[in-house]
């Protein structure tokens, strides 16, 4: 055993002749300035120009999606979604509060996944954005008009909602599946009954073509796998949606060696509109469902949260032909279908090939039965039936596949840490890209759609250690930018993305840069509590419940002195903001607030909590930089005793 | 001990060269630079050491390391993993028949003898005791390989397991034989 244990000195003489290779290398490409600058020059863009690509990046545990413009790797915004965001007030202000909201009560994080472009024809149309939260499962929808989060549905009958947001061609749907299977309905069992006890749901919620509202038309009741990815068929297989599995063993306990005793888990083929059709017809069953379902409205600038009660349940045995679960080797992660619709990429993550499975395949197999028996009634297509073709010794651990419209597939291989091109149909590798660190998934604009844009893709890496200055143990995840408009890929940029990204979804700047909303129009603010002119600013009282109608304009609220309040009172501050110009926020901070500012928009009415504890006069501000006299934008709040009888007052300039 | 060393070292310097000279050829800047970059190559003294920081520290495992470098496999044992490596010893190499271990190590070879490497690595990370409960690993060569059980000795693709030694992304099993895949 001693003998085992490393020796320093040795180590540090390895490393040292290494270094100096190292050494020997960087100067050679001292030598390739010409080259390494014409990379620069690739992710230039010029002060004042604009990037050509969008990117919506998830943000994993920080619960929301960051925007970042490609190729310069620059992040614009950081739009709230599932978590709280004391920078704007998300999730703070009593207008967003109900977004949060849950069968389980407020709930003010998430752990956001993957990101999905709404389409039209296969093609991004830029309208929204959905994205999962994970952990207790929501779809939310993010308007591309105003960047903000708009709408978010409880996903009941889930636990781990991670094959999920994808949409279908026409954004018919966007699809949620369970990773963790769970009693369904939920009910005080040993968790040693998983086995048949526990059911997995698919879950397809409709988008509504006109606003966007979503609705879950229908659940597939499933095995008690674990659905791991998820991707709508293209082009002729247009209607049916792929969703891997694992555990298929459906074990319960240290799945790391239970749910991996199995060669192959599946990924099982839904024809949704064959389910459509027959959930159309009346077919499925109502059941009992407890799910919160919240809004946001643009005019009324306020959320309302509405928790629904039953949902369609559809068991899929009573559907002949329209799920059939297809052998994938070694618990496979991400499925991908190509562009053309044709090949159906498993990404088994143990293993070093990547299976392709053929549609035209899949649907010959089903139509003479050739099948290898059934899982709870559900048919298993023969391996070899369905089998195009394996990408042998591709790399190690394949996670994700994406496609660049041009024939081509970009693999992401976590273990071996590298990004692999190969050729769809020769299923030959092409070229090989190391990855810094352990790279998750890859993003290719589009590349999820039937039409990518296939000049760049970025690579979401999981783990950082030394590519930036070190900022202790906590790191920022690193991502790195690849021009792949040739034959070989060519890494242009690293930088660091914000919390967590598990995948994003990028697309062609001009497609949505135009319909981006500067302002809210102040006359078409509908909210309940809006200080329409300075006019009509107020403080209302209504036993210990005060109402501050405020407004805010360069550079003073109006009122600005306010007396009468007290101990023990529950006081709102609704605040609206009088600009009406492009980029001028204001923002609202009270001292000794339990929650967070409001950043508040131009046009846009936004309401702050305060339970004032202790006596004395309390400043108020403006914390956002809005004008030459911004230092000036404060005020004061007296707070008496609760006893006291002091009427209220307000004034400003007084 | 030293001797090893610096043919270990050389044969990387070595290695270096001759993929510069292959690659200048195309125009692909990044791949060149890829060759000695990675995370095995970070200079991190605080962390547990890894699979592969174990190997290059044991001197019986002198020809395995300058297999995996002759393979450039170093940053596949450094990720985050898990990793399962199975090493044979200097002693296991040397009961192949003569001359396959030079054989391995000519540079057309590399292929062939990334494989083998490969047939040596499980993703996952389960200690001797844990092992027993497999019937079989699936390997990083995507070919299986038997878990048997004798006594208290536990045997993986027929080498016996000597010792184990757990590591950062990890754990290296000691084995007694090199492990040939089946294909």
């Amino acid at each position: 055993m001693k003998r085992l244990f490393k020796s320093i000195s040795l180590l540090a003489l390895v490393a040292g002749v290494f270094t100096s290779c190292n050494n020997s290398e960087s100067s050679n490409n001292g030598d390739r300035g010409a080259l390494a600058s014409n990379v620069a020059e690739k992710v230039y863009v010029a002060p004042g120009e604009h990037d050509d690509y969008y990117a919506f990046i998830s943000g994993g545990y920080s619960g929301n999606l960051t925007v970042y413009g490609l190729p310069s790797g620059r992040m614009f915004k950081e739009i709230p979604v599932f978590s709280q965001f004391p920078t704007s007030g998300y999730g703070y202000s009593e207008e967003t509060k109900p977004m949060l909201n849950t069968s389980h009560g407020f709930i003010p994080w998430d752990d956001s996944h993957h990101p999905d472009i709404s389409q039209t024809n296969g093609k991004l149309d830029g309208r929204w954005v959905f994205i999962n939260g994970n952990n207790t499962p929501r779809i939310a929808k993010i308007d591309l008009k105003t960047f903000e989060t708009t709408e978010i549905i409880e996903v009941p009958n889930s636990g781990g909602n991670h094959s999920s947001s994808f949409v279908t061609e026409n954004t018919e749907y966007v699809v949620a599946g369970t990773r963790f299977s769970v009693p369904i309905p939920q009910q005080d069992i040993s968790i040693k009954e998983y086995k048949g006890k526990f059911k997995g749901t698919l879950s397809f919620i409709s988008v509504d073509p006109e606003d966007g509202r979503m609705a879950i038309k229908f659940q597939l009741l499933m095995p008690g796998f674990d659905y791991d990815l998820g991707h709508p068929g293209r082009g002729k297989s247009h209607g049916w949606f792929f969703f891997t599995t694992y555990n298929t063993e459906e074990a319960h306990t240290l799945l790391e060696v239970n749910a991996s005793q199995n060669d192959k888990d599946f990924i099982a083929a839904i024809n949704w509109k064959a389910i459509e059709e027959y959930v159309n017809n009346g077919g499925g069953k109502m059941m009992p469902a407890k799910y919160a379902h919240n809004v946001y409205d643009e005019h009324t600038h306020s959320a309302t949260s509405t928790m629904m009660d039953e949902v369609l349940m559809v068991d899929p045995t009573e559907v002949p032909g329209a799920v059939f679960l297809l052998p994938t080797p070694k618990s496979p992660h991400g499925v991908d279908v190509d562009p053309s619709g044709e090949y159906i990429i498993g990404n088994g993550k143990l293993s070093a090939d990547l299976t392709i499975h053929s549609f035209d395949n899949m649907i010959n197999a089903i139509e003479n039965e050739k099948f290898d028996g059934d899982a709870y009634g559900i048919p298993i297509i023969q391996f070899e039936d369905v089998l195009e073709g394996t990408v042998t010794q591709a790399g190690l651990g394949p996670l994700h596949t994406e496609f660049d419209g041009k024939g081509n597939a970009y693999t992401t291989f976590f273990i071996s840490s590298e990004l692999v091109k190969w050729n769809l149909e020769t299923r030959e590798v092409i070229d090989r890209q190391p990855n810094y660190y352990s790279v998750g998934h890859v993003m290719i604009p589009g590349g999820n759609s039937r039409e990518p844009f296939g000049k760049y893709a970025v690579a979401m890496n999981k783990i950082t250690k030394d590519r930036y200055l070190p900022t202790g143990p906590e790191l920022e995840h690193s991502a790195q930018l690849f021009d792949i408009s040739g034959e070989k890929m060519e890494l242009l940029l690293d930088f660091p993305t914000h919390g967590e990204p598990h995948y994003a979804a990028g697309i062609p700047a001009d497609i949505i840069k135009e319909n981006s909303q500067k302002i809210y129009r102040l006359e078409d603010n509908k909210h309940k509590y809006v200080t329409p002119t300075a006019g009509d600013a107020r403080v209302e009282r209504n036993g210990n419940e005060v109402h501050i109608y405020m407004s805010m304009i360069r550079s003073h609220f109006t009122p600005d002195n306010i007396e009468g309040i007290k101990v023990g009172d529950k006081v709102y501050f609704h605040i609206t903001n009088h600009e009406q110009d492009f980029d001028v926020p204001h923002g609202f901070a009270m001292m000794g607030a339990n929650n967070a500012e409001l950043l508040i928009m131009p046009g846009q009415t936004k309401t702050l909590f305060w339970e004032p504890k202790q006596v004395g006069v309390w400043p108020f501000y403006c914390t956002d930089f809005c004008s030459a006299l911004h230092q000036e934008m404060q005020g004061y709040i007296r707070v008496s005793p609760a006893s006291s009888n002091l009427e209220l007052s307000w004034s400003l300039g007084e | 001990m030293c001797a090893a060393v610096c043919v270990i070292a050389f044969a990387a310097c070595k290695n270096d060269t001759q993929s510069n000279a292959d690659t200048t050829t195309t125009t692909n800047v990044a791949s060149e630079n890829s060759a000695r970059q990675g995370q095995a190559f970070i200079k991190d003294d605080e962390g547990q050491p890894t699979v592969l920081d174990i190997a290059i520290g044991s001197e019986s495992h002198s020809t395995l390391v300058a297999a995996v470098q002759a393979a450039e496999l170093e940053n596949a044992l450094v990720n985050a993993g898990p990793l399962m490596v199975f090493a044979p010893t200097n002693e296991a190499f040397d009961a192949l028949p003569e001359g396959t271990v030079e054989d391995l190590l000519k540079p057309e070879n590399k292929p062939k003898l990334a494989y083998i490497l490969k047939h040596h690595v499980t993703p996952g990370n389960y200690d001797k005791e844990f092992l027993k409960k497999f019937k079989k690993l699936g390997q990083a060569s995507n070919q299986n390989i038997a878990v048997t059980v004798e006594g208290d000795d536990v045997y993986v693709g027929g080498a016996k397991i000597l010792a184990s030694v757990p590591a950062g992304n990890g754990i290296v099993h000691v084995v007694d034989k090199v492990i040939i895949p089946e294909q």
